[in-house]
């Protein structure tokens, strides 16, 4: 330091700077980075890291954003057409005007990747090799998670053309095949080797035949689940009694299906809802769906309700059929109970009908389970432990052949849970499951800097198109309007770097890494105000009190 | 500033969003940005003030090109920043008297245009007892002499470093140390008031203009426009105090929103006297969401509340409204 001789008039002492002053003294809580995990992500059955995929698809990063969809989920173009998107019903977004369209922008990537032909490489060969029990949804996103993880893999399936109920369960003008077969296609192309026509009678069998290091069982319920209804009547007057899975799987190989006439379907569940739509497709004179619950209690997805209203079904809810007396069914109306349950009344009625489709449930065929000791079935279903593997060591299984949700995207979830704890079974690994993050609750959100925007609505052909064929009924999003879909994102619990948090601190204590790289804070300086916090849109800081 | 660019997630509402263009983002989105008021500056915890004069200065250094000189008020800002011999100006910058700092910016401005260095551009900068009581005299001098100085008001409605005392932009009914509550009527009174962007409008300067803490983009667009005007401007912003208003330090950007918000701190800007742009209230709120925060109202707000005066406070608020047109049409 200079003398006060050598200063100017009056100046005794150097100009110094306020940054020897560390204010972060002052501070009783701390602001830190966190990210939260996102409702959508929370809820997806498949475990998608969607507010991810989102936000780079809000980049115009297509490729990428398809491809971490493709980390947790092998079917984007058939999500973005059966999933029943239950992440909108979860989305933050959805509290302040609409839920994103999630559904519509991960169909637009997975259309996008069909169209410039992306794909995904194998992993490096491990050796291992893993049978897979049915070609349906979570067969095959098993096989190619374990293609993925270096695993040689080969399919088993009984019907003539891979996809399960995926294609024969769910009709055309929800799946197109054209996408269905290319996105099928794309796992065959990473070595996975589809059996086809190849009905495995003894799973233990085929096991120590092909040596196989494990296997998992996804074969599905092939059956429908009939209920005897009394029935009368005989020749021309007598009615015809199919059920739901022979009529949607005829539907598939366009073998002919007496579906004409006066079509009644009983059953409440979506594939209830299919066959009305494809009876109605068909020519059906008129198509009625018979209904033991309630409307609000129907198992089936409100969409499907709604578009299938739309076309002209007819709806009966609370009706149990009784009795077919010729072309004539008697129905009792039910009533509910104190609880869920249904209680009877006595009352009937009756209508006409030429064919009755009974949809009730599904059941499936275990005979070739019969030699894997071991194993446990209760209620139908094969009894598995956290990490899918049942009573037989090796042998894992899901979809709907466990306990489960029985939906597309809950079996594509389960194959690939299957198909991690196969590969940790494979390399002798114990994985501990990850402890989750905190949810992103809206009330940790600053929701006023979004902008306003509008839920750009999916163009629906209009019902007379849509009903004179098996044409595919929800349009796509074009590349604009699914861009700004995805903008309308908040990002919930996730940094998405808008610098509000460098921009709000009075004290400079936010340091800005660069794009990509998000924040630090500079704690020498940071008085904990909690401005930061607070302003953060998406709630990705958290303020924590210091040991003091 | 109305929302500009739409559909981009935040849009401008936000400091920064990736999605938009570098040069479509704010000053303080800027990796680069002055810092103009570094850290280590000894403002309370969420000073609404510290943080407006960093946000209005940055934007007046990056729109000058930094050839910048501020002459400062006493009061808050000159005493948190600046205790002798440390500083954490990093701008040239002098402290001025309590009363005369548009005066000495003045002198600046005569002095540059003397020496024939015109790029350099004066901004005088004070709180609101500098600026509306005791600076008042030499800034309607300046006003009327249309000086080159750009001055800035930072309006935290009291006394805030010497113990918040009242000052002529305390509102009606606010605590302060020298407005207790208590009597009939409580708080500070119901007066006339005193309206210094209206009188600066008075006196036809080129521009003035109000903004709040709250909308960063619409503040540096302001001061952007205002410090490439050649004559007087004003600028007074709305600088919420954690401290002086019993409020939460994390509040303070959420308190200058809702003061915007429910119609009491109307931004606009004006030319010449006439009003020529007003930020339209994007979601209405009743004065009382702005109020309950803040406990130099809680008097108002106790077991029985004083609906009388919190009656009187929002007619103020629809006074405003009316009188700015701050909804939008068909909103009423």
């Amino acid at each position: 330091m200079s003398s006060v001789m050598d200063k100017p008039f009056a100046i005794t002492l150097d100009v110094g700077s306020s940054l020897a002053n560390k204010t972060g003294s002052w501070r009783t809580a701390r602001p830190v980075y966190l990210d939260r995990l996102p409702p959508c992500n929370h809820q997806c059955p498949a475990g998608e890291n969607i507010q991810s995929w989102l936000n780079l698809a809000e980049e115009k990063q297509y490729e990428a954003a398809w491809r971490k969809i493709m980390e947790e989920n092998p079917f984007p173009a058939i999500m973005g057409r059966v999933c029943y998107h239950s992440c909108e019903g979860a989305c933050n977004r959805g509290k302040i005007d609409l839920p994103v369209g999630i559904n519509s922008v991960e169909r637009f990537l997975g259309d996008q990747a069909l169209k410039h032909g992306w794909r995904v490489e194998p992993g490096k060969p491990t050796g291992k090799k893993v049978m897979v029990l049915g070609a349906g949804p979570g067969g095959l996103a098993a096989a190619y998670h374990l293609a993925r993880l270096g695993h040689q893999v080969s399919v088993f399936e009984a019907s003539p053309k891979a996809g399960g109920m995926m294609r024969y369960g769910i009709p055309k003008y929800r799946m197109p095949r054209e996408k269905l077969n290319a996105e099928i296609a794309r796992i065959k192309d990473m070595g996975v080797a589809i059996r086809v026509d190849s009905k495995v009678a003894d799973v233990a069998q085929t096991i120590k035949d092909e040596g196989f290091d494990a296997c998992f069982l996804a074969a599905g319920l092939q059956n429908g689940r009939r209920v005897e209804i009394p029935q009368t009547g005989e020749g021309s007057q007598k009615i015809a009694v199919l059920d739901a899975v022979s009529v949607l799987r005829a539907v598939e190989l366009e073998e002919p299906v007496a579906l004409s006439g006066r079509v009644v379907v009983y059953g409440g569940g979506n594939t209830a809802i299919d066959v009305a739509r494809s009876a109605i497709r068909l020519g059906a004179l008129s198509v009625t769906v018979v209904v033991l619950e309630s409307r609000e209690q129907m198992p089936a997805h409100h969409e499907e309700i709604k578009e299938g209203l739309e076309e002209g079904i007819h709806l009966v809810n609370l009706r149990q059929i009784n009795a077919i007396d010729g072309k004539r069914l008697t129905l009792e109306t039910m009533v509910s109970g104190a609880g869920r349950e249904l209680v009877h009344t006595g009352q009937t009625e009756t209508i006409e009908a030429d064919v009755l489709v009974q949809a009730l449930g599904q059941t499936g065929d275990y005979a070739a389970l019969a030699n894997l000791r071991g194993i446990v079935m209760r209620d139908g279903a094969v009894q598995v432990g956290t990490d899918l593997m049942t009573g037989a060591r090796g042998v894992f299984a899901g979809g709907d052949m466990i306990p489960s949700q029985r939906n597309v995207t809950a079996a594509i979830g389960l194959g690939k849970k299957a198909a991690r704890n196969i590969d940790a079974y494979l390399r002798a690994e114990q994985t501990a499951p990850k402890a989750k993050a905190e949810i992103a609750d809206i009330s940790r959100m600053n929701t006023r800097y979004y902008s306003d925007a509008p839920r750009t609505v999916r163009p629906v052909l209009d019902v007379v198109r849509r009903t004179s064929g098996f044409a595919e009924i929800v349009g796509n999003l074009d590349e604009e309007t699914a861009v700004f879909e995805a903008r309308r994102c908040m990002s919930c619990g996730n940094c998405f770097e808008c610098d509000n948090c460098y921009g709000v601190c009075p004290d400079n204590s936010v340091i800005k890494l660069g794009p990509g790289k998000r924040f630090a804070f500079n704690y020498d300086y940071c008085k904990g105000c909690g401005i930061c916090a607070a302003e953060c849109p998406c709630g990705a800081i958290k303020m924590v009190p210091e040991d003091i | 500033m109305d929302q500009q660019v739409k559909f981009y997630q935040t849009g401008t509402f936000t400091v920064g969003n990736r999605l938009l263009a570098p040069e479509q983002r704010s000053v303080q989105a800027d990796m680069a940005r002055t810092n103009s008021l570094n850290s280590g500056h000894r403002a309370c915890q969420g000073c609404g003030e510290a943080l407006g004069a960093r946000y209005a200065i940055d934007a007046a250094m990056r729109a000058c090109d930094k050839q910048l000189i501020a002459a400062n008020a006493t009061g808050c800002l000159e005493v948190f920043s600046t205790p002798y011999p440390e500083t954490s100006w990093q701008i040239p910058w002098i402290h001025s008297l309590f009363g005369n700092t548009a005066a000495v910016a003045t002198g600046i401005a005569a002095a540059m245009r003397v020496k024939g260095r015109k790029q350099v551009r004066v901004i005088a900068q004070g709180g609101d007892g500098g600026t509306t009581d005791i600076g008042f005299g030499c800034l309607s001098g300046m006003f009327e002499r249309n000086d080159d100085v750009l001055y800035i008001c930072y309006d935290n409605e009291a006394y805030m470093n010497t113990g918040v005392q009242r000052s002529s932009a305390t509102p009606p009914a606010a605590r302060t140390a020298t407005t207790m509550p208590v009597g009939p009527e409580p708080g500070n009174v119901f007066g006339q008031g005193k309206n210094v962007p209206r009188i600066a409008m008075a006196h036809g300067i080129p521009y003035v203009a109000t903004a709040t803490v709250a909308d960063l983009r619409d503040l540096e667009y302001k001061v952007k426009k205002a410090i490439n005007i050649r004559g007087a401007k004003y600028i007074h912003i709305f600088v919420p105090c954690p401290l002086g208003w019993g409020a939460a330090s994390h509040d303070t950007i959420k308190l200058a929103h809702l003061a915007k918000e429910c119609g009491l701190f109307p931004v606009f800007e004006a030319e010449h006297g006439e009003l020529t742009r007003v930020s339209k209230i994007r979601k209405p709120v009743p004065v009382e969401e702005y109020m309950k925060p803040q406990r130099r109202y809680a008097h108002l707000f106790g077991k029985q509340p004083a609906l009388d005066i919190i009656a009187k406070i929002q007619a103020r608020a629809d006074r405003n409204i009316k009188q700015y047109g701050l909804l939008e049409q068909g909103e009423h």
